[in-house]
């Protein structure tokens, strides 16, 4: 295996890496509308990602650097290329931290229903867009020999990257609401339960077929396995839901993600960006990566820092492990025993 | 090729409003963070109430800002690629590994302990909680370190070799990148302007409301007047300490700027000729058509010591420079002059609005010292607003009482405003290059980004932020004036990390919530 093979690997943990952390992050924002029934509950489903949001989202800006690192002109083709939802993604990130920090630091009811709205939309609309993005990267896009992206935005918006769009945004959404079993207590954790059930069949029905999709075009044995991998996560993820084991649920939805991110990377390979106008103007692992020299320098810091990441950002899971209900929410439940410490 | 200059002008002034609208944020939470911690750490040492209630204060103001620092930030990573593709070709192998790297190292660190800091104060034993925001300080610190590392590569590209095959930019040696005197001059001007810009927004607010205690003692709080003057006399003491730092170490940068990038610092000086002894301009009107000044006022001698630490040494012009560089790369010595009008004044409001903050925490400290060459009778106590004391026996009269408040409150935004111009001047200095002397700004955008889509981007972006601006003002300004919770008690029990005891209620509502 050589240092760009390698890149290739790690590139593609660090999206894996992302769309499992920040995968249930949209989908609790996704399920702040269909969930929760007020305010205090929408808190609540909000407040299991409160403390964690912000660090899963590093992922994003590691996976986007070690690209521009490791694979410079995948890097330059895919955001000048695909710049239109990368802006919507964009504007989507920025109004959704800035949604979290501040709904809470006004008392008004339309400031915090206006945060609440945003939190929505922009959990929604980069769930389905990432989806759309990766669809387009595997299908293959229109790209010139000089590495540009060369088609307009109506060739994003094909079909199978349409199915691609629904089938990260029923994934996640699933994905969120076994979270949201995990993570309450009380009335909303037996509703996130059924919500679980509707999203996973959904989500079972379209990336069977999106999958089984990719397979038929750009697949090969190792995405194959992986596409097994993912339908029985998925169907384990299910069934673990109905039985009530949280945990599992929890475990066997990530798999899901993890197999079906793995098997869209396992049937790019060796490409990482192929073009449909010519074979040869394809971007490969090859002729888009760096010098070995940065390659390796690289490796040496992620070898480092990767494992160092894992531990403080999973200690953080643990501390923060406590089920939350509508009790845990300051200002109310009626009977709190004491005044909270801080409600800015 | 007018499309082309299109393309370039849109891109520019897209990175141009979206960089220095993050860096409003950036400096901030540099200083904040450290400032916090010092806090939060002297409240635990200590267990003082005043500690506790300023640790809360700015850790609120704190929050507030580094929301947005962190989200314009993500837009700072993308558009390299968005809107400047062939930029991201042409040096990825060597400018995205301190990006990389500084994700991987500093973004993690602050983000996840960020988290732990503000939702774990009834979950984390009080020295861990402590230590949490100590590792997001570290974190922003190595954050502004790898990206300043990765712009100063394209002020001074060192450790790099062009490959022949493609012509692109290779690293050949990364601690040349991290370790190269721009680097580090760099880091130390804008680390001390941080902790400048932090210490001015400390002075701004803790005048403001021990102004409001001494205009109004009716509604003064003696818990509050403590935590304020604990937090002004701070902020005093960081105003001076970085504000010295801040012009030694631009004095640093300005020489190794003088050696590296000539041009830019003639065009700082308007210095179009030439000149030996140099002189230091104070004012000019210049045109740059005719290549020279109209109006111009200076003092002799000063540029070259600045630029060579003696008074008589020559300081090259304008266009000696521009002559030079058209030799070496070809084209119209004209295209190798940078706007005259922007580096010039921005260098000097840079020079001039972080300087007087400098200048006004010297006074601050010293009118609102404790006891030093102070009668007994002028002493003020810990939760009194100090008097204004120039001399050890006679207060400022009431003019210049209120005024000297007056002036900490107005300057508090006046380091934002240096830094804003000294970004626009170093990076409008280095123009026409994006890498100096390897690449211009115009061959560097994204050549499959049509005008409109980039119009659109740029409307976009600075409506947004433009929203968002004042979104964020006003809940700064509520959260300012409201000033420190006083009727907030510091826990009484150091929370474990085993969790609850069996006999705590387990129903009892979050310490902090969104």
């Amino acid at each position: 295996m050589q240092l760009h093979d390698v890149w290739f690997v790690l590139i593609a943990v660090l999206w894996i890496g992302y769309f499992f952390l920040e995968g249930f992050d949209f989908g609790i924002g996704i399920l702040t509308k269909p969930l929760a029934r007020n305010t205090t509950e929408r808190r609540v489903l909000i407040n299991t990602i409160g403390p964690v949001w912000d660090g899963n989202e590093v992922w994003l800006l590691t996976a986007g650097g070690a690209t521009f690192a490791a694979f410079p002109d995948w890097y330059a083709t895919l955001f000048s290329g695909f710049y239109i939802p990368l802006l919507v993604i964009l504007v989507c990130l920025i109004v959704r931290g800035v949604a979290f920090e501040y709904r809470a630091k006004r008392d008004g009811a339309r400031w915090q229903r206006n945060w609440e709205e945003a939190i929505f939309w922009t959990s929604l609309l980069p769930a389905f867009l990432w989806g759309v993005a990766f669809a387009n990267i595997v299908r293959g896009v229109d790209i010139d020999a000089q590495k540009n992206y060369v088609g307009g935005l109506g060739d994003l918006l094909n079909p199978y990257a349409l199915l691609g769009g629904l089938v990260t945004l029923s994934l996640f959404t699933f994905h969120g609401a076994v979270f949201a079993a995990l993570k309450t207590v009380g009335e909303i954790r037996e509703r996130a339960r059924r919500a679980a059930l509707r999203a996973g069949l959904a989500a079972a029905v379209l990336a069977l077929v999106f999958l089984v999709w990719t397979q038929g075009h750009s697949g090969n044995g190792r995405s194959l396995v992986a596409l097994v991998v993912a339908v029985l996560a998925l169907v384990g993820a299910l069934a673990a839901n109905q039985l009530g084991r949280e945990g599992w649920a929890f475990v066997l939805s990530g798999a899901t993600i993890v197999a079906a991110v793995a098997m869209l990377f396992l049937a790019l390979f060796p490409n990482v960006m192929p073009s449909t106008l010519n074979d040869g103007w394809s971007l490969t692992v090859t002729n888009a990566a760096s010098s070995p020299y940065t390659l390796k320098l690289m490796t040496v810091v992620a070898a480092v820092f990767t494992p160092l990441v894992l531990l403080y950002q999973g200690w953080t899971y643990w501390v923060f492990r406590k089920r939350i209900g509508v009790q845990h929410i300051p200002g109310h439940a009626p009977a709190a025993p004491a005044a909270p410490l801080d409600r800015g | 090729m007018e499309l082309a200059i299109a393309h370039e002008t849109i891109a520019r002034w897209q990175f141009g409003i979206t960089t220095v609208y993050h860096f409003l944020f950036v400096p901030l939470t540099i200083s904040l963070a450290a400032v916090v911690a010092g806090l939060e750490t002297a409240w635990v040492r200590t267990n003082k109430e005043k500690y506790f209630h300023a640790t809360k204060f700015w850790g609120k103001l704190f929050l507030i800002n580094i929301a947005m620092g962190v989200v314009t930030g993500i837009v700072q990573e993308f558009q390299f690629g968005m809107n400047w593709s062939d930029y991201s070709r042409f040096v990825g192998d060597v400018f995205g590994a301190p990006l990389a790297m500084e994700a991987l190292i500093a973004f993690f660190f602050e983000s996840t302990f960020i988290g732990l800091w503000i939702f774990g104060w009834d979950k984390l034993p009080r020295k861990i909680h402590c230590a949490c925001i100590w590792m997001v300080a570290l974190g922003t610190v190595l954050s502004a370190y790898f990206i300043l590392a990765a712009n100063s590569w394209m002020q001074h590209p060192v450790g790099y070799a062009i490959d022949p095959a493609t012509g692109k930019a290779q690293l050949t040696d990364i601690a040349k990148v991290l370790f190269q005197n721009t680097t580090l001059t760099v880091v130390a001007h804008t680390l001390t302007a941080a902790f400048l810009t932090g210490a001015a927004f400390m002075v701004g607010i803790s005048s403001f409301h021990l102004w409001k205690a001494k205009r109004k003692p009716e509604t003064a709080d003696p818990k509050r007047t403590a935590s304020m003057r604990t937090s002004l006399r701070l902020g005093l003491v960081l105003a001076v300490v970085f504000g010295a730092g801040t012009a030694l170490s631009g004095d640093e940068l300005g020489k190794v700027m003088f050696e590296q990038q000539p041009m830019k610092m003639a065009a700082a000086e308007a210095l179009w000729d030439t000149q030996a002894p140099a002189p230091f301009s104070i004012f000019a009107v210049g045109d740059v058509s005719k290549g020279h000044n109209s109006v111009e006022l200076e003092i002799p001698g000063i540029l070259s010591f600045l630029a060579h630490s003696d008074f008589s040494s020559a300081v090259p012009g304008i266009n000696d420079t521009a002559a030079a560089e058209a030799a070496a790369h070809g084209g119209d010595p004209k295209d190798y002059i940078p706007s005259i009008f922007v580096t010039y004044w921005g260098f000097r409001l840079m020079i001039g609005f972080g300087m007087t903050s400098f200048l006004a925490g010297l006074i601050g400290l010293w009118t609102t010292r404790r006891k030093l060459f102070l009668r007994p009778e002028f002493r003020t106590g810990d939760t009194e607003v100090p008097r204004l004391m120039l001399t050890p026996g006679r207060e400022l009269s009431p003019l210049l009482t209120r005024w000297s408040w007056r002036i900490g409150i107005l300057t508090m935004g006046f380091p934002l405003i240096a830094n804003s111009f000294g970004w626009i001047f170093t990076e409008m200095g280095r123009q026409p290059w994006a890498v100096f002397g390897l690449m211009t700004t115009a061959s560097a955008v994204s050549p499959n980004v049509g005008v409109g889509t980039q119009i659109g981007a740029l409307v976009t972006f600075t409506t947004l932020y433009a929203i968002l601006a004042v979104v964020e003002v006003r809940l700064l300004v509520k959260y300012a004036k409201a000033g420190p919770v006083v009727t907030e008690q510091p826990p009484t029990k150091d929370p474990s990390l085993r969790g609850p005891s069996p006999d705590e209620d387990a129903d009892k509502p979050l310490a902090f919530a969104y």
